[in-house]
């Protein structure tokens, strides 16, 4: 690899210092200066619609593993929406990347994939986007630069590192936006991602999905530090923190951290706050907080709610809504039917993409 | 109109299920997110939660019935029109829904009964006649082992992801908080590289320590503590430095959960020289190796089975029960043809050689038990009684346990072989999702009837 491409830009010496303070924080203040991204009436609609097909389609999910099936482990995105759909609004489709973990079905949906293919994946059919081999936590679409879908908690920072290598090693001008946990934030590649990611100026934005617990850990049970928007400080990565329920919000930082990252900066951390409604998986009893807890972020935080409330103030009729909603539940009743009746993978499936050559 | 609740499944081996507690009655009006029940599955007791709002109808599975299949129809619930989104689930249950009331039997009863009679033919001579016998959950008999050691020796203590408040991710280490409290029952960030490291030293140092992996696919991520860190130090201190370190956890395939969570790593482990590996199918053989692995010197990697947590069998009720690294057991006698197993394959074994008893071939079933170091002689010794070997193993079939044990057979034991051994393996992909193509991917017990009869040429 060419040396030059690598290497820290040379920044005088003299006002270094200064440089590196105003760096690490002034994304989070010109975040903080206007922190709600000034929506058009359309594209408003759109963050609402995309949450809600998300929040539509994770509850279908969650009732046909209830009937069996959906088998395996599933975790569900609910309360979330606004983080996955806030973000990747910002992106430039067909340019730049995106890698998560294995809470993966909301950002698949945010990009406007088929939720048929989606749903006949949790189901394990052959129409499903993986054939059904991967299943609910392994999906993938190279066709959106959408590379997973990753199981093993932390994975997908390194190899978001990796994605961004690629473009800043094409020079294609895209930048990659990886998403990870609180409780994968303690993984120890991360840092060794941070740290080569900002040695050598990778186009990546790093995004913490806070949403308050790793399974049954709360945040404070498993974190020196929890304000994980601090945690790229030691390597020089600037980081800001951003109100995860408000999709406005989410896609103000995005303008922010985007442009950054885009002016060839190296990367940005942004830690997004929410939570998440149900259990981790399934099969998660939950005991580790109180019910009041979840109601009261539902009643009073909830993203969607949220966003219906700014769009009746600006004049949206409740029934327009309504129908939107109603256009949606058909959109997801109709995938769930096509995922319940798609076929099983035919059986010389388990032998094919073991590899790609013939040997 | 209604909307017709089902059983949910609420884990991914989930089949039946019991209704612990109606929390709202007939005709109450139910809110999203309402806890409209509760049910108790095979690891906890879960909150049923309302996805609709409407109006609790009538209530068709009454509080406390066992047995409850999934997807049985357990309540109706009215709403008020307009809402379409359940009409379009039309799945059947999975099986019509016994009465209510009847409680059926536990689904770990089956596999009880293949267990039962070969530990009648085959007595274990560390215990004496007429000691009695508690039936127990494998989960619980693992917690047992780590409790009684705990309780024995204060240098022990267990470490892990969701190990303490949360009572372990699969209930084996449910209780030890409450009674060894937060110094020997420790969480741990998600952090198994750094864990497994600190575990380690930790034993250099002269503590006990018991590392839990949520599963041992991640272990993955700790593997170079586990070989270069726990493995070599007391080869390469000239014997000073030890590392008594027990790692352990669910090891091999579970229930749909795909590729990255499916792999059995017995193979792996048992190549490395200076690590102990110990790999148990039933309860008693699971708490008599804990503690003999607790005990070792030695570190130790303790694959348990996700899928045989929840199976009981008889542990005998003996005060201190330990025993032996590096044996096998005949788990069932026979003198037509040897089948050799370890974990959950030893199930599949002990079913085929049901299946294989009723088609005139008697067949003797050996677990192995621990992987490293393998019990070569118990290997050899029925071979040359038997003459004729298969080697079952839920896991990947190159450079496996099965192509060890074939190795020995050819090394040492040509002379007795009147056939070639055979081994059945998983297929020799990364395991798929799609449960027709998990179902084809794993080992049964009907493709090692199928090796054996080639084997005893009975086709
Ligand atoms: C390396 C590794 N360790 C443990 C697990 C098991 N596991 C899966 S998700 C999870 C919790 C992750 O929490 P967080 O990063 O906060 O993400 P969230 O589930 O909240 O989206 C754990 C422990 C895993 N999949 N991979
Ligand atoms: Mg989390």
């Amino acid at each position: 690899m060419a040396k030059p491409a690598m290497t820290r830009k040379n920044k005088p010496k003299s006002d270094a210092a200064e440089d590196r303070d105003f760096a690490l924080h002034s994304l989070q203040e010109a975040h903080q200066q206007s922190p709600r991204y000034a929506a058009t009436a359309d594209e408003m609609l759109t963050f609402y619609e995309q949450m809600l097909l998300i929040r539509r389609f994770e509850e279908k999910a969650g009732q046909l593993y209830g009937l069996g099936l959906i088998g395996g482990f599933c975790h569900l995105y609910i309360g979330q929406e606004a983080v996955a759909v806030g973000l990747q609004s910002a992106l430039s489709e067909g340019l730049d990347s995106v890698i998560t973990g294995y809470r993966d079905h909301g950002h698949m949906l945010a990009y406007g994939i088929d939720p048929d293919v989606i749903m006949a994946e949790l189901t394990g059919r052959q129409a499903g986007i993986s054939h059904g081999k991967g299943g609910s936590m392994h999906m993938f679409s190279t066709q959106h630069k959408f590379y997973g879908g990753h199981g093993i908690v932390g994975a997908q920072v390194a190899l978001g590192g990796g994605l961004a290598l690629a473009h800043k090693y094409r020079e294609d001008g895209g930048l990659c936006l990886a998403y990870f946990g609180d409780g994968a934030a303690n993984q120890g590649q991360v840092y060794e991602t941070f740290n080569m990611a900002s040695l050598w100026q990778l186009p990546i934005v790093f995004v913490v999905e806070n949403n308050q617990y790793a399974m049954g850990t709360a945040v404070r049970r498993s974190s020196a530090e929890t304000e994980f928007y601090r945690r790229g400080t030691a390597f020089r990565i600037p980081g800001m923190k951003v109100n995860g329920m408000d999709v406005l919000e989410v896609r103000g930082a995005a303008e922010v951290a985007f442009k950054h990252v885009r002016e060839g900066n190296g990367p940005v951390l942004i830690e997004c706050s929410t939570y998440r409604y149900r259990g981790h998986s399934m099969s998660d009893p939950a005991k580790y907080r109180t019910r009041e807890e979840v109601q009261d972020v539902r009643e009073h935080k909830d993203p969607i709610e949220g966003l219906k409330k700014v769009l009746i103030e600006q004049g949206r009729a409740e029934d327009d809504l309504k129908a939107i909603d109603k256009a949606i539940r058909a959109r997801v009743a109709q995938a769930a039917d096509f995922a319940e009746n798609s076929p099983q993978p035919d059986r010389q499936e388990l032998y094919t993409d073991v590899l790609v050559g013939e040997y | 109109m209604s909307i017709e609740l089902k059983m949910p499944a609420l884990s991914p081996t989930m089949e039946e299920g019991t209704l612990a507690r109606w929390l709202k009655q007939e005709g109450d009006a139910i809110g999203i997110g309402d806890v409209i029940a509760e049910i108790e599955t095979d690891k906890a007791t879960m909150e049923f939660e309302a996805i609709d709002e409407g109006t609790l109808g009538k209530i068709l599975v009454a509080e406390g019935a066992e047995g409850v299949k999934v997807g049985t129809v357990i309540a109706l619930l009215a709403t008020d029109g307009e809402d379409d989104s359940t009409t379009a689930v039309r799945a059947e249950p999975v099986e019509a829904a016994p009465a209510a009331e009847s409680s059926v039997a536990p689904i770990e009863a089956p596999v009880k009964q293949v267990a039962k009679p070969a530990s009648q033919a085959v007595t274990d001579p560390a215990i004496p006649a007429g000691t009695g016998f508690t039936s127990t959950p494998v989960r619980e008999a693992l917690r047992d082992a780590m409790a009684e050691e705990m309780r024995r020796d204060d240098r022990v203590f267990v470490m892990g992801e969701e190990v303490a408040e949360y009572q372990g991710a699969y209930k084996v280490t449910q209780g030890l908080l409450e009674e060894f409290g937060p110094k020997r029952v420790i969480d741990t960030p998600i952090t198994e590289y750094g864990f497994a490291g600190i575990g380690t030293g930790a034993a250099m140092g002269g503590l006990r320590p018991v590392v839990e992996f949520m599963t041992f696919n991640f272990a993955m991520q700790a593997i170079d503590h586990i070989i270069n860190s726990a493995a070599k130090t007391n080869y390469m201190s000239g014997g000073q430095m030890r590392c008594p370190v027990v790692f352990r956890g669910p090891n091999g395939a579970a229930s749909r959960v795909g590729a990255q969570h499916s792999q059995n790593y017995g193979p792996w482990y048992a190549a490395v020289p200076g690590l102990i590996v110990i790999a148990p199918y039933d309860s008693a053989d699971a708490k008599g190796l804990m503690k003999a692995a607790i005990r070792s010197d030695d570190p130790v990697v303790f694959l348990e089975n996700e899928l045989v947590y929840g199976r009981s069998f008889d542990v005998p009720d003996v005060d201190d029960y330990v025993l032996p690294i590096g044996k096998a057991r005949i788990v069932r006698a026979g003198s037509d043809v040897t089948i050799v197993s370890y974990s959950i394959g030893v199930g599949f074994a002990l079913d085929a050689a049901q299946q294989l008893a009723e088609q005139g071939i008697d067949a003797e079933v050996i677990d192995l038990r621990t992987l490293r170091p393998l019990d070569k002689q118990a290997i050899l010794d029925s071979l040359a009684k038997t003459n004729r070997l298969v080697i079952a193993e839920e896991g990947w079939p190159t450079c496996s346990i099965a192509s060890e044990v074939m190795a020995i057979c050819m090394e040492e034991g040509f002379d007795h072989l009147d056939a070639p051994v055979l081994r059945v393996c998983d297929e020799d992909v990364p395991l798929p999702y799609a449960a027709n193509l998990e179902k084809l991917a794993l080992i049964d017990a009907a493709r090692i009837v199928a090796a054996v009869r080639r084997v005893c040429y009975a086709d």
